[in-house]
């Protein structure tokens, strides 16, 4: 799934769950690719198509609680409009994440959707930058 | 997990002595197999447990203990309230009352077997399950804090089933002390849509024929005999429970701190029991368990429905109802000493001895009927309290088996049709609206339930009853 040498994304294995990571050029690059990780953990990625915009706001005081409130809010926004996310435009000021995530209404028979996320958690999480100026965000999604 | 560092108490039991910080011991009830293939993350998760504030007697782990947040999942702890004993979101968990609800029809395989195709497709039909899927009520917010105060009670006064099921739920439907105004606007709405829905994942409603009885005396007060056709429905407090336990998670994390509690993980956040946050995080906590009773109950009145088609003359009533994910204000008896507790049950089943007060009169000779869910394919079970349970448990079981495999495994070892097609050989029915779904769940994915039971009877944390085989199973 890369797109290039530091921007893409992997899962990781969690015993009950599964691990999601983004890494990116920049902050907001890593918390994209996370999310696209996070749709891949419930269907295909390239299923979803990136049609209807919506606008998503998050604050926390550290990068760490920033990462699980914007997956968290993802979350909400998937449950409460029905809908999958398969692209995302990020601008992070300091505590304060303004996004647009990009998606359709879930379709079961095309998405074959196989779980829902419960919410992100605070397990093996890991916002910051790698020695070759890299960004990684990680953490556990409760499934 | 390394048993070196282990002091054995019983075949069946292992204790990790109070060390850096530990207030008290951690035991984790397993037999030898069991132990040795459990994460040394669940060492490090019951260990940490451990050094929270107020905890009594010692920090437990089930045999089907695995990987949690914070918590491991079969995690169950007890906290004084007079001794600054703490809440948990995370020692609850996402899917508050997660639990599994069985119900008797009165048939046997052979009643079953000419309508087994129809009535799949008409479960998987009625009941709305899956990503995506949205239940048949809605609820405005009147009725929204009606259903969160009142659980199966408000669901059978609605006209959901039947007065006498509440007999057989724990805390007879409802749980008192629900706070709807500390659940935000965000968790209500989340649920809006969602009453009467499954879920997904490994949630799941089966039919099951009990294919096995080991005790009949209990079997005989539980009203199941070997041949006896079962329906057993597993799932939450949906969205709801999952908002509140997002939310309380962040507000617990930042705000340990400022209540002197030094976490060892974050996952671990947690309020005094007698703080304000505490307070609030309780009085929304116990709305979601009435939400996912609330739920099951739904569910139970779409899955009659749909029988009665098959069956007009049916009645299916309730064998139990437990939930797994919760934190309950029991009495219980510590060196001798009366009290009452906050018990944290992470993927842990209440599992009440004989004779407790809080159980209905038809169980007071046999204990608490404890439902073991399996996964699609494999074995569920029926246990009982045992008695002497509370000094070795806070009167808790285990909950199932527990995956052995992740799911991005699974999805690579197996296709959604070929596990389909393997247990239809085996006489067993699946449907799901997720081909994906069904090869994440596959049966090979997950531990071997028996060992699980086999090691809680031993322990004497409950007996086993009886054994069930999947014959339908709608995955959610």
């Amino acid at each position: 799934m890369k797109t290039n040498d530091e921007c893409r994304w992997e899962h990781f294995s969690h015993e009950a769950d599964m691990g999601i990571r983004g890494y990116g050029n920049t902050l907001e690059e890593a918390f994209s690719q996370a999310a696209l990780a996070m749709t891949a953990v419930i269907c295909e990625l390239n299923t979803v198509i990136p049609l209807i915009p919506r606008k998503i706001e998050c604050e926390a005081p550290d990068p760490e609680l920033l990462f699980v409130d914007w997956l968290n809010a993802l979350v909400y926004e998937m449950a409460v409009s029905k809908m999958l996310f398969s692209r995302f435009d990020i601008k992070i000021n300091k505590s304060t994440l303004r996004a647009t995530a990009w998606g359709e209404p879930v379709d079961q028979a095309r998405h074959q959707a196989a779980v829902e996320v419960k919410g992100a958690t605070y397990t093996e999480l890991k916002v910051n930058r790698e020695h070759d100026g890299a960004w990684i965000a990680q953490c556990v999604i409760d499934v | 997990m390394d048993t070196t560092r282990l002091t054995r108490l019983t075949d069946y039991s292992w204790q990790i002595d109070p060390e850096g910080g530990m207030r008290v011991p951690a035991i984790i009830y397993a037999d030898q197999q069991l132990i040795e293939q459990m994460d040394d993350k669940v060492y490090e998760q019951v260990t940490n447990v451990a050094k929270l504030p107020g905890i009594v007697s010692a920090s437990y782990a089930m045999p089907d203990a695995h990987w949690g947040y914070g918590f491991p999942i079969g995690g169950v702890a007890a906290f004084d309230p007079n001794d600054d004993g703490i809440v948990s979101a995370g020692g609850v968990g996402f899917d508050i009352s997660c639990g599994v609800r069985d119900l008797h029809t009165g048939l046997t395989r052979a009643d079953i077997e000419p309508v087994k195709i129809n009535l799949a497709n008409s479960l998987l039909r009625d009941i709305p399950a899956g990503v995506g899927s949205t239940g048949h009520i809605h609820l405005d917010k009147t009725g929204m804090d009606a259903m969160l105060e009142g659980g199966a009670e408000w669901a059978v006064k609605s006209g959901y089933g039947m007065a006498e099921d509440l007999d057989r739920i724990e805390e007879h439907g409802r749980v008192s002390d629900a706070m709807p105004d500390e659940v935000s606007d965000h968790a209500k709405k989340r649920q809006r849509n969602e009453m009467g829905t499954l879920g997904s994942g490994n949630h799941y409603l089966e039919i099951q024929e009990v294919i096995e009885v080991y005790d009949h005396e209990t079997a005989r007060i539980f009203g199941i005999t070997t041949g006896d056709i079962i329906i057993s429905i597993h799932c939450g407090s949906r969205g709801l429970g999952h908002q509140i336990g997002t939310e309380f998670l962040k507000r617990m994390v930042i705000s340990a701190a400022n209540y002197g509690i030094k976490l060892p993980d974050r996952e671990l956040a947690c309020a005094p029991l007698t703080s304000p946050l505490g307070k609030s995080y309780l009085g929304a906590m116990r709305a979601a368990i009435n939400c996912a009773l609330a739920n099951r109950q739904i569910i139970t009145h779409i899955t009659r429905n749909v029988f009665h088609h098959f069956f007009p003359q049916i009645h299916l009533d309730l064998l139990f109802d437990v939930s797994h994910n919760t934190c309950k204000l029991e009495p219980h008896t510590v060196n001798g000493k009366k009290c009452k507790l906050y018990v944290h049950r992470k993927g842990a089943t209440r599992a009440f001895s004989p004779g407790n007060p809080d159980l209905p009169d038809v169980f007071q000779h046999s204990g608490q009927p404890v439902l073991i869910g399996g996964s699609m394919g494999t074995a569920s079970h029926i246990l009982a309290g045992n008695a002497g349970n509370d000094q070795l448990s806070f009167s808790s079981a285990c909950h199932g088996a527990g995956r052995s495999m992740s799911r991005r495994q699974a999805f690579k070892s197996w296709r959604g049709r070929q596990v389909s097609d393997e247990l239809a050989e085996r006489g067993i029915i699946i449907r799901s609206h997720t081909s994906r779904g069904i090869a994440e769940e596959a049966p090979g994915a997950y531990k071997n339930v028996d060992a699980v039971v086999d090691a809680a009877d031993h322990a004497g944390l409950a007996r086993k009853v009886a054994k069930l085989q999947p014959v339908i199973c709608i995955k959610g």
